[in-house]
């Protein structure tokens, strides 16, 4: 996190010595957001907490079920820290989380596991969560400028209609929807890919590429879709300008046309959408992952909220709310470096 | 943002033969009303008590089960027609709350600005810097998972995007001499939120209506996938996708049939708020 913030600034002060009038305004704009992220996310950290620590004996009742004596359940909460004012409580858990130390699985402690640690549980799902992530990221940005450029270019006609409609309506529904329809084409009809995306515990999804294949899928069929819309709106747009009527009449080739000055237009139409659409994966793979029981963050945390795990919720809920914010300001800084209309807006 | 743009001068009145003139609308207007009519009134027809086991569990369909026994072997027909009714109520309400608080937050801050405007929005842009589905997940690790508890914490996810429409119509319609005379003869503030600022910005609110209904609906049928909300022995849609999905290759009907109910209640809403805001740009474009 630290790392990634600072090398934020160091590109973004490079790239503005070259270009040489805006250089205040954009890196202002750089500073600002950057302090800005850090501010809602001290704010997210403190409501996570405050969220989680309402219930705080929860978790050692649940755990220690009716077999719990007074005795033993005020020694395990003194044992956690459970007994200390909550503000210590928050310190000390912010504290262990700038150092990488996400504290205790109070669950993992009372079944007995060799490592309680939660950074430990927490690294395997993490891992396979970002791999899912990554994949599912490096194809949706293509397929989305593809499908938006090819609706665009054949506006209201079949190939249009074929790309939009279904785009549209799936991408409406819920995860688990798209998910379960996929699972009854893919495994209960055809028989080609697993209904299920187990992974063995220490090994990687990429040893077993076909589990990656129904949660990738359901994840771009979901956020496909508005980044499309938006691009075909650009293409659309652009193919009707002056700019490109005056091209055409300089000679300069359809396909040039197309793919060096339409397409940049479609691209600054759907920059923002697609940010957001990476951004949505973050949430999105909480209910994808549960779907295909992918062994990722979000099952991580189904299932610390099922058992009341309460550190457990506070460090997973936590990774992904930061996540969430630096998706949110990479997304924001490419837009003002990208689609230069758009900075008198944001900056 | 186009919220100027589109700010209505007119009654959203004929909003029903404006949806109805495009084939998408009409399309979603059948779909909109059948999958309502399944959920609220489903259980009225429903052949038999939704909790009562009738043979082998995952039975696939047969004579007088036409969809089939669920994992514990009952009707899935029956669970299907009753269980859309928890969805919709719970999103309905959630939809419900999200348009008053949220219309109430962006009215304060677009008509005072100022102070009270950037410490609503600032909260506003809180909510929206994590999850949806995170925040409902922590609300109901705190609270419990009472309907209550989802209704609430979906509105308080959803209510940042109304607020904030709300808000720039607000400040757009707050300069306008007819508010201006308004303060002048001095009326008081709620009486010129309501007799002039409201009617001005309704059509605005409304267009987003769709959308924050079905994103009601995902939210709440998501969380209910995922276990953590409504418990079973209760039908709901996306709790019985999720139980039935052990029995996916005995009788994969107890899956696919929640979630259809589930996309045609969807498509539905999209399309005909989809239809509405066409309507209400074309109208504006026109004007």
């Amino acid at each position: 996190m630290q790392v990634m913030l600072t090398a934020e600034v160091e590109s973004s002060s490079a790239r503005g010595g070259r270009t040489r009038r805006r250089v205040h305004p954009v890196a202002w704009f750089v500073l600002k957001r950057l302090a800005l992220g850090a501010a809602t996310l001290f704010v997210v950290s403190v409501l996570i907490f405050a969220l989680t620590a309402i219930v705080p004996g929860d978790a050692v009742t649940v755990v220690l079920g009716k077999s719990g004596t007074p005795e033993t359940i005020a020694a395990l909460q003194a044992k956690l820290g459970l007994d200390q004012p909550l503000w210590a409580q928050y310190l000390a858990w912010l504290s262990g989380l700038v150092h990488g130390d996400l504290g205790v699985s109070v669950v993992a402690m009372i079944n007995q596991q060799a490592d309680p640690s939660i950074a430990t549980a927490l690294a395997d799902p993490l891992a396979n969560s970002l791999i899912l992530g990554f994949i599912t990221a490096v194809l949706l940005i293509p397929l989305t400028l593809a499908l938006g450029a090819i609706a665009g270019l054949f506006a209201d006609r079949f190939l249009d209609h074929s790309i939009s409609v279904p785009t549209l309506v799936l991408g409406g529904l819920p995860e688990f929807v798209t998910g379960a329809l996929f699972i009854y084409i893919f495994f209960t009809q055809l028989h080609v890919l697993p209904p299920v995306s187990l992974v063995p515990p220490g090994a990687s999804p990429l040893q077993t590429p076909q589990v990656l294949v129904l949660p990738v899928l359901t994840l771009l069929v979901v956020a496909v879709g508005s980044g499309a819309r938006q691009t075909r709106l650009g293409m659309l747009e652009a193919m009707r300008s002056d700019f490109v009527l005056s091209a055409t009449l300089n000679g300069i080739s359809h396909r040039r046309i197309i793919t060096w000055y339409a397409m940049r237009n479609a691209v600054a139409n759907a920059v923002q959408t697609i940010a957001q659409n990476l951004q949505y994966l973050v949430g999105g793979i909480i209910v994808v992952e549960s779907v295909f029981a992918y062994p990722g963050i979000g099952v991580y945390l189904v299932n610390a909220v099922q058992s009341r795990d309460t550190n457990a919720i506070l460090a997973a809920s936590m990774i992904l709310a930061v996540l969430y914010t630096v998706i949110n300001i990479v997304a924001d800084l490419l837009v003002v470096f990208l689609v230069p209309r758009l900075r008198s807006e944001l900056v | 943002m186009t919220v100027s743009a589109a700010l209505p001068r007119r009654r959203p009145a004929g909003s029903l033969r404006r949806v109805t003139s495009t084939t998408g609308g009409k399309i979603g207007l059948v779909f909109l009303v059948v999958g309502l009519a399944i959920c609220l009134f489903g259980g009225n027809v429903a052949p038999y008590d939704p909790s009562q086991p009738f043979g082998i569990p995952g039975s696939p369909p047969m004579p007088g089960h036409p969809l089939g026994l669920d994992f514990i072997g009952r009707d899935v027909l029956s669970r299907v027609l009753y269980a859309g009714r928890a969805t919709v109520v719970l999103a309905v309400g959630a939809t419900t709350i999200t348009y008053v608080v949220g219309g109430a937050i962006g009215l304060l801050a677009g008509y005072r600005r100022g102070p009270v405007d950037a410490w609503l929005m600032r909260t506003m842009d809180v909510l929206l810097s994590v999850p949806a589905l995170l925040v409902i997940l922590l609300f109901v690790t705190a609270f419990g998972n009472a309907g209550w508890v989802l209704v609430l914490s979906a509105a308080l996810v959803l209510m940042p995007g109304v607020a904030r429409i709300v808000r720039s119509a607000t400040a757009e319609i707050a300069t306008r001499g007819y508010v201006e005379a308004a303060v002048a003869r001095g009326d008081r503030t709620l009486t010129i939120l309501r007799r002039e600022v409201l009617p001005n910005i309704a059509g605005v609110v409304i267009a987003d209506l769709g959308l924050r209904f079905s994103w009601s609906i995902i939210l709440i049928a998501s969380v209910n996938f995922l276990g953590l909300g409504i418990q079973p022995p209760l039908p709901e849609l996306g709790l019985m996708v999720s139980e039935n999905r052990v029995i996916i290759g005995g009788n994969p009907d107890a899956i696919l049939a929640p979630s259809i109910v589930l996309a045609v209640l969807i498509i539905g809403v999209n399309l005909v708020g989809d239809a509405f805001v066409r309507q209400l740009d074309r109208s504006e474009g026109g004007a």
